[in-house]
């Protein structure tokens, strides 16, 4: 059985497949752009107390380790949501994300480097506008790595809802599929990879611009 | 540090730009401004069948007025059912063979006549069904030409010797259902040597094809039937009973307008139509639903 | 729908369905999928590693065609598994084959990375010793860079294996076995039915235990398989200097 092209159905469908982009996004990016926050004071718990840090890393890996199609269905089993809710995949995506994220925020505030830390506090600086204005600055190129795969991956793992009919551009590949449709199906799989890649190479650049001093350093190495 | 306050400031802006555009509720759509005031909530099941018939109906309720909001896709009727008890959706195209089948299993009627009055009977108080239509369309198992020849088939009794040889396709819910692989094994005796569970559609038809699976439960209106020279097997003993479409309603949401503008297409549907919307639907460049729906509603004077 | 309505407390419902017997013995039981899935995990993994590792190998050994394992591994990463694997059967047939492939696609870039870094991260004393001891390329290659590789090979093929593990949940929705079964198959029987959301939930348990266990095994193997010299975090901190990331594990999740 030959898998019709259809290229027309493309410019007819503009309007679904924004919708479909748009909700991908809403599912996406929400849950990575709520583990980002959430990750911060973690990290900074994580890096102050080693208790803390022997029981978060673990649990973060056991987390991480758990295939997205097995958490998204149990979600509803531990929040009580019902079986295409929304959340049911950006819950996932979240404890993805922080879990994730704890380990490089944790990470990058250990690396900082003990003379940087002692000649603020020397000046002056109390904890918290250390952590604001020092230890964090210096954090982030490696909080930014870490967003970034956690971003592409957010993006990727998002379209597994479909299998149980939570949107975005993922039902536009099981529509496809339905329907022998493979314009659809390459529609959406090709929007979600350039998304993705997009999104990643923006937050690269992003990253770059706000840490200058990072860009100084590569340079005067060489 | 000003300068990674404004970076992160702007990223977070952007991405909460970015994610409230998606829609908040995808679950929701817009509903279109009306102007008789009532409104109603229409579903659809995982096939394209079930999804152009409840737009079929959408538009149709719409030219009349109609406040109406589509959820379509919502899987095997085992799923959308509690849709309808919960009143998350109101109305949706439904058959009345299968629709009996899962409300009392023990259910014997075979006829057009015999399985609607029985429907109607079973149906808990709160839903009903509107005049059925004549259109039919039954779940059945089909062969390809040369399974056929190969075994001299025509009806499922004549393929029962070669049941243990022969890989079953269809969706994961016929192995489970009373007329499904358990009525296939009680009626007439037929056991497969495995079942391999497939969306209905395309993929089914292609299974088929391609011999993954001997035989496969296909729709009688998928328009795959006529254009592979598919072989509908006949079912003597009658597992699967009469189909007839028929709008299942919620008793709250029939109004005398629901009521005449869903008989009015109901009377206008035979298996014939059917057979052509699946057809249009399939066509090589793969047209909306809203778009086959307008031109069979325009076509019919509904 | 309401997992609430599937007969009561949804949890007390799931553990019936996990611990029904009928539930385990079988074809169809939870031992048989799980060898299933673990059948094309492991045929996946082989198959990828037969391609990547010879290939990380020569790339890490020559220095040439570097592009391939970032841009592999940078492209695939986004690629989602349910719209590869679809489009594949699709396009093919239904049945074993194309699954495999498409998995095995994804299960390539972990693998390929993990034996590049390897291979790279070699000590360049370890390398310039062997040298002059008269060894040449290939068996400079195949006794001192693969072994002393081993730790960053392996780590790419735990890595492979759990993403494996995840992305064959989805091959049931291509009519396959595998513990994806369950959770497709409850989906289509809805939440009112003790084999709806109960048999989803069970078999999402049945899944998460599985990748941990399988986590967990893989952890042991790679401590006793590895030379203790090499098990320092010296190693690891050369081979984020290879990577200009802060540690090599930050492995992106893409089932």
């Amino acid at each position: 059985m030959n898998v019709d092209w259809p290229w027309p159905w493309l410019p007819r469908n503009v309007d679904k497949i924004a919708a479909a982009l748009g909700e991908h996004l809403y599912l996406a990016l929400l849950p990575v752009l709520v583990g980002l926050i959430v990750s911060i004071p973690l990290g900074w718990a994580a890096r102050r107390w080693p208790g803390v840090r022997l029981v978060l890393v673990p649990l973060a890996g056991v987390l991480y380790t758990i295939p997205s199609l097995a958490l998204i269905t149990l979600v509803p089993l531990l929040i009580g949501t019902k079986i295409i809710d929304p959340l049911n995949v950006q819950v996932p995506l979240a404890i993805y994300t922080i879990a994730l994220l704890v380990r490089s925020v944790t990470d990058a505030l250990l690396a900082v480097p003990g003379d940087v830390t002692a000649a603020a506090t020397a000046v002056g600086f109390r904890e918290s506008r250390l952590f604001l204005t020092v230890e964090l600055p210096l954090a982030i190129p490696v909080i930014v790595a870490g967003l970034r795969v956690a971003t592409v991956s957010a993006m990727s793992l998002t379209s597994v809802g479909a299998l149980i009919g939570i949107g975005g551009l993922g039902e536009l590949i099981t529509e496809g599929f339905k329907r022998n449709n493979a314009v659809e199906m390459v529609v959406a799989i090709a929007l979600i990879v350039v998304l993705a890649l997009v999104i990643d190479a923006l937050l690269l650049l992003v990253g770059r611009l706000i840490t200058p001093w990072t860009r100084v350093r590569q340079g005067a190495s060489r | 540090m000003k300068r990674v306050i404004a970076g992160v400031a702007t990223a977070l802006a952007a991405t909460l730009a970015v994610s409230a555009c998606g829609n908040s509720d995808p679950l929701a759509e817009d509903t279109p401004t009306n102007s008789s005031g009532e409104s109603i909530t229409i579903g659809s099941a995982n096939f394209p069948e079930s999804q152009l018939l409840a737009e079929i109906y959408a538009q149709a309720l719409e030219a009349k007025g109609v406040s109406v909001t589509r959820k379509p896709d919502l899987g095997s009727r085992e799923k959308y059912m509690d849709g309808l008890k919960d009143g998350s959706i109101d109305l949706i195209p439904e058959y009345t063979g299968s629709l009996l089948v899962f409300l009392d299993e023990k259910a014997e009627a075979t006829s057009s006549e015999d399985v609607y009055a029985a429907v109607q009977e079973a149906l808990p108080d709160n839903l009903i069904v509107l005049e059925k239509s004549e259109a039919q369309d039954k779940d059945a198992v089909v062969v390809t030409e040369e399974t056929a020849e190969r075994w001299n088939l025509k009806s499922i009794e004549d393929l029962v010797p070669h049941c243990g040889e022969a890989v079953f396709g269809g969706a994961p819910e016929f192995q489970t259902r009373p007329n499904g692989i358990p009525g296939l094994a009680s009626r007439y005796g037929c056991n497969f040597k495995s079942f391999s569970a497939l969306e209905p559609g395309a993929i089914t038809t292609k299974a088929l094809l391609e011999g993954t699976v001997q035989a496969a439960d296909i729709f009688t209106t998928d328009a795959s039937i006529a254009a592979n020279n598919l072989v509908v097997l006949e079912d003597p003993k009658n597992n699967f009973a009469a189909e007839n479409v028929v709008p299942l309603i919620n008793k709250d949401k029939a109004s005398d307008t629901v009521k005449e503008t869903l008989n009015a297409v109901s009377a206008k549907l035979d298996t014939e139509q059917l057979l052509e919307l699946n057809a249009a639907l399939n066509a090589p460049d793969k047209p909306e639903y809203s778009d086959v729906a307008k031109d069979w509603l325009s076509k019919a004077g509904v | 729908m309401d997992p609430r309505e599937a007969g009561g407390e949804p949890v007390n419902s799931t553990l019936t369905w996990l611990f029904d017997p009928d539930h385990w013995s079988g074809p169809t039981g939870i031992p048989a999928r799980i060898l299933e899935h673990l059948g094309y995990t492991a045929l996946t993994v082989l198959v990828a590693a037969a391609i990547a590792i010879p290939l990380g190998a020569v790339i890490g050994h020559t220095g040439r065609g570097t592009f391939l394992i970032a841009g592999l591994s940078n492209g695939l990463r986004a690629l989602p598994e349910l719209g590869l694997l679809t489009l594949l059967v699709l396009l093919t047939y239904v049945g074993l084959l194309p699954v495999v492939i498409s998995l095995v696609v994804l299960a390539l870039p972990p693998i390929l990375a993990g034996t590049y870094a390897g291979i790279r991260n070699v000590d360049r004393a370890v390398v310039d010793a062997a040298r002059g001891m008269g060894m040449r390329g290939g068996a400079v290659l195949w006794r001192v860079e693969l072994p002393n590789a081993l730790p960053l090979i392996l780590g790419g093929l735990r890595s492979a294996t759990l993403q494996v593990i995840a992305t064959a949940t989805i091959a049931a929705y291509v009519a396959l076995g595998g513990l994806g079964r369950f959770v497709i198959d409850g989906n289509n029987a809805g939440a009112g039915s003790p084999d709806g959301y109960p048999q989803m939930a069970a078999g999402a348990i049945v899944i998460a235990v599985l990748a941990l266990v399988v986590e967990g095994v893989l952890e042991l193997v790679q401590r006793l398989v590895v030379s203790p010299g090499l098990r320092d975090t010296a190693t690891r901190r050369r081979v984020a200097r290879i990577w200009r990331r802060p540690t090599p594990d930050l492995v992106s999740k893409s089932t």
